[in-house]
């Protein structure tokens, strides 16, 4: 793999809340390549948003990023002046929220945002600007753009307010995107189309995407690699295909056990015990171990870094390099060396 | 759309008859308008004529209809206390009155606007604060005080600024007096119309303050922030655009209160307007005055609620909309 | 859902009137009341005048309004601490020779009365119309909500002055003194009572559709028993908040009604006829006649109104 175009090192974000420090977000480190999509799962309150956020640098007070370093290029972006991180956001990084009919701003019209947007960070003429918006618009799929253009959000469709928030995100060709929910808040028969079209954009640009969701349908289709989250912390990340089939950790086994599928349509599927614990209340050692059904003393005392599983168990399910887990039932055995 | 205005029309003239029933009721019942006119001495026989040639002797609905139809016409009898048409004594007061109030408004909407964006902007420097803490002072102090602070001060202990009266004023037109083109006219007006703005703007500063630090939360703007734009023109394109259309329907009917309001300004500032003569007229019980200015005012009320619904109409694309459909 | 906390289990089951303080003090609310210096303030300034106003006659120095223990000599005495003050008259004599201070304590007693008995007024004639307008729905709703439409376009003073001049009106040849509290209280009440019934309205719509009405209803139960035994205690949560915030426009309204002299007489002065009695001696220099009393109104209703803020931001979970 090539230098990553994002990397996020021991990344924490704290709250400051009336009733002491949350930490939403607790020693997160993954790598995104070019042209790479990165799935990350979870329940909702993991820390998949609070992530997204940071990396684009806008975690709004109480909220702060207490450690950890983000890398764009290899380039520490996390601590740079308000006005230089400006200047990346939209242009390097860009930003997809969840919900396409809240994220366009009702008084202006479809055109004026996007030709705002890319003459802030291009010097490109109005006349420029605008032919390239039309451009944009017609590359997501919306039909009769130089018509539509002049229209305002609410003329749109939901599915074409999220093409719109596409065309929006991709204006300045960032080499990053995060992908915050993009369907969550759309119809299901739009869902497809749409991640497919930022799948299919990005692929031909090149661009590296970090996709937030709780649809592991969606990542198994979309995703190269995929992140698990619990409780503000990384339980496993791997490739898509060895998470999904062969999952170590057990709360993504238990989450893999919770997708539908047609080969398994007489078996149960499975649920995990218990809930998330609220982020006031979270356990010492692994936070999962309230929760887990193979837990042990070491569980509830030290916390698990992510490391690869041990040789016997990567031999076994015959796993991929690049395949972590934060869990001790994989670390090597007592006594042995790492 | 025309439905819309049609409907909107159709409304306003209904709160305008039931206003009017108000003070009909006031006119009529509150006091027998005859005893109002005639002396002690008065035989009972020339009594009697004057109250059949007043039409008080016919139905209820008569009285009223001729009631409306005068009011059409800017006819509301004749003061009690003055003897004069209560028409006339209130045009000749009007111009000073919609002077004070119009500078007033002024005075509040720009200076409650740029204090707004600053606290909802700034929201933890001390000089937010300080707007805030003004901001709540100017709610609670009453107008009449904040009048005699304004006075004590530039008047009394620093004598920069009249404290009553419309210093000179010059005749424009037929019956138009401007204070407006006169020094002393000008200086006049600064501490009423402070007086009479201070509440208006607080409450504009509060209203922008709140509605902008919503707006600052929505979808929209963070979608902004994380597109790059500038701080400049997310806080003054997108922002405040968004934060004026509410503000736009607040501050328009506070205009018309301002205009209310001027009864208390115009009490302490010795300023010779419609409320000063309003105030008058509720002291000695002159009903056709209290009619009439009540009247007035319910015209300007629904007049400006309308143009204000109108316009936000013009404003918000998406009302537009709504009401084509 | 959270799990309760050890203290609001052992307020539960506690129960009773113990257990309702314990968790009162335990509430969000009440911390919200220890964290915030400026609301205890506001407090303490509230509760000193309402206890100065309930014992004006026994802290008082003297009775401003007994003839004989007031002198005319005594006229215009400036506060101690200024050249000619007489240690009797800690803030100064008026123009009549009245003791300020003992003035202020009465004045303060009848403002917070008519203050007071208005915003109850406005809230009893409110809640009632709105739980009617709200539960009876249809013509009741709309010609209720009618009213207050057209009402809700005139400001609170204007609507106070009209009433003020036609009770005037009708009560022609009653001396000031007899009619002058029950005016005010009139104007005042029928000034402010939309608020509550659109509120009251709103909730009693979402209540009225709710299953213990139903049950009510199928019980037999008359409907005024269901609106005032079942739906009325659930609906009357933020009326607290209005009355509040009322309280102090209501002491503003008397206090403005009395400046501008058709409200309280000078022979039994609210604290707006002290200021407006001050107001004539400003450009004499006995500034003391209007700064006192004028201080004493600003910071009652700056206290009251900060009170209010915080009962409804506190009162709020969004704001939380």
């Amino acid at each position: 793999m090539s230098e990553p175009v994002l990397s996020v090192r021991n990344l924490r974000v704290e709250f400051a809340t009336r009733r002491g420090i949350l930490r939403a977000i607790d020693d997160v480190s993954f790598d995104i390549a070019r042209g790479e999509v990165l799935g990350v799962v979870g329940e909702s309150g993991a820390g998949k948003s609070v992530t997204g956020s940071a990396i684009i640098g806008l975690i709004e007070p109480p909220g702060r990023i207490a450690g950890g370093e983000i890398l764009l290029h290899g380039k520490r972006i996390d601590n740079l002046p308000p006005e230089e991180m400006r200047r990346i956001r939209g242009r390097k990084i860009a930003m997809i929220f969840q919900d396409p009919l809240t994220s366009l701003n009702p008084l202006y019209r479809v055109g004026e945002q996007l030709i705002e947007t890319i003459r802030t960070h291009t010097d490109l003429s109005p006349r420029a600007a605008r032919d390239r918006a039309i451009e944009l618009l017609s590359e997501v799929g919306i039909p009769a753009p130089e018509k539509r253009i002049d229209g305002y959000p609410h003329e749109f469709s939901g599915g074409m307010r999220q093409r719109v928030v596409i065309a929006l995100a991709l204006s300045a060709e960032p080499d990053f995107i995060v992908a915050d929910e993009p369907t969550t808040a759309l119809d299901v028969s739009v869902q497809a189309q749409i991640i497919a079209l930022i799948k299919r954009l990005c692929h031909e640009r090149g661009t590296a995407v970090m996709l937030v969701t709780h649809d592991m349908g969606v990542i198994a289709e979309t995703a190269d690699r995929v992140a698990v989250m619990y409780a503000g912390r990384v339980a496993e990340i791997g490739p898509v295909r060895d998470v999904v089939k062969h999952p170590l950790h057990p709360y993504a086994k238990g989450l893999m056990g919770a997708i539908p599928t047609l080969e398994a349509e007489a078996e149960r599927l499975t649920q995990i015990p218990g809930s998330m614990p609220r982020l006031t209340r979270i356990p010492p050692g692994c936070a999962f171990n309230p929760r887990c059904e193979r837990v042990f003393d070491r569980c509830r005392v030290e916390k698990p870094e992510p490391i690869a599983p041990d040789a016997a168990t990567s031999a076994r399910e015959n796993l991929m390099p690049g395949h972590l887990v934060a869990c001790h039932l994989y670390a090597a055995k007592a006594g042995g060396t790492p | 759309m025309l439905a819309f205005v049609i409907r909107r029309i159709l409304q306003s003239i209904a709160v305008m008859v039931s206003v009017a029933l108000i003070a009909f009721i006031m006119f009529r019942f509150v006091g027998d308008p005859v005893n109002q006119m005639v002396g002690v001495d008065t035989p009972q026989a020339e009594v009697e004529r004057l109250r059949a040639s007043l039409g008080l002797n016919d139905p209820t609905l008569v009285q009223f209809g001729r009631f409306l139809w005068n009011a059409l016409h800017f006819n509301f009898g004749v003061s009690y206390q003055f003897r004069l048409p209560v028409t006339q004594l209130l045009a000749e007061r009007a111009p000073a009155t919609l002077e004070l109030a119009f500078t007033a408004a002024l005075f509040a909407l720009l200076v409650g606007v740029v204090m707004g964006v600053y606290c909802a902007l700034r929201r933890d420097s001390w000089l937010a604060r300080v707007f805030q803490a003004v901001s709540l002072i100017g709610v609670s102090l009453p107008t009449f005080l904040i009048g005699i602070l304004l006075i004590y001060l530039f008047a009394v202990i620093l004598g920069w600024l009249p404290s009553n009266g419309r210093g000179e004023v010059v005749k424009f037109g037929n019956w138009w007096t401007t204070g407006f083109l006169t020094l002393s006219g000008l200086k006049a007006l600064v501490l009423p119309a402070i007086t009479l703005g201070l509440f208006q703007m607080t409450l504009i500063m509060r209203l922008v303050r709140a509605e902008m630090m919503e707006v600052m939360r929505t979808d929209y703007i963070k979608f902004a922030k994380a597109r790059g734009l500038r701080t400049r023109a997310i806080h003054f394109g997108h922002a405040l655009k968004n934060t004026l259309i509410p503000v736009i329907t607040i501050a328009g009917l506070q205009l018309g209160s301002i205009i209310a309001f001027a009864i208390i300004t115009e009490t302490v500032f010795n300023w010779p307007g419609m409320g000063l003569l309003f105030l008058k007229a509720v002291q000695n019980v002159d009903i056709p005055i209290m009619a009439a200015y009540l009247m007035l005012i319910g015209f300007l009320f629904v007049t400006i609620n309308l143009l204000v619904d109108l316009a936000y109409g013009f404003v918000d694309p998406r009302l537009r909309v709504a009401m084509r459909t | 859902m959270p799990s309760p906390t050890p203290e609001e289990v052992k307020g539960l089951v506690a129960g009773g009137q113990s257990g309702l303080i314990a968790r009162l003090l335990d509430s969000d609310i009440y911390a919200s009341f220890r964290s915030s210096w400026v609301t205890m303030i506001a407090a303490a300034i509230v509760l000193l005048c309402f206890i100065g106003a309930a014992f004006a006659p026994w802290i008082a120095p003297t009775d401003p309004f007994n003839p004989a223990t007031v002198f005319l000599s005594d006229a215009s005495i400036p506060p101690v601490w200024q050249q000619g003050g007489d240690p009797r008259f800690i803030i100064g004599t008026d123009d009549q020779g009245r003791d300020m201070y003992s003035a202020i304590l009465y004045g303060l007693r009848v403002s917070l009365m008519v203050g007071g008995l208005g915003v109850l007024l406005a809230a009893s004639i409110g809640i009632t119309l709105g739980l009617l307008a709200g539960y009876m729905g249809g013509r009741v709703d709309a010609i209720i909500m009618r009213v207050a439409d057209v009402q809700l376009t005139f400001p609170a003073i204007l609507i106070a002055l009209l009433i003020d001049g036609v009770a005037q009106g009708m009560f022609r040849g009653m001396s000031r003194e007899t009619t002058a509290i029950p005016v005010l209280v009139i104007s005042i009440g029928l000034s402010f009572w939309v608020q509550y019934a659109r509120t009251i309205r709103g909730s009693t719509m979402v209540e009225k559709n709710k299953d213990y009405v139903a049950a009510a209803r199928l019980v037999g139960l008359p409907t005024p028993i269901i609106m005032i035994r079942h739906v009325l205690p659930n609906v009357i949560g933020p009326v607290l908040v209005i009355l509040t915030i009322n309280l102090g426009l209501a002491i503003i309204t008397e206090a403005t009604l009395s400046f501008l002299g058709v409200g309280l007489p000078p022979t039994q002065p609210s604290l707006g006829t002290l200021i407006s009695i001050g107001n004539k001696y400003l450009f004499s220099g006995d500034w003391w006649i209007v700064a006192f009393p004028g201080a004493t109104l600003a910071i009652l209703v700056l206290a009251v109104n900060l009170l209010g803020d915080w009962l409804r931001d506190a009162l709020n979970p969004k704001l939380r």
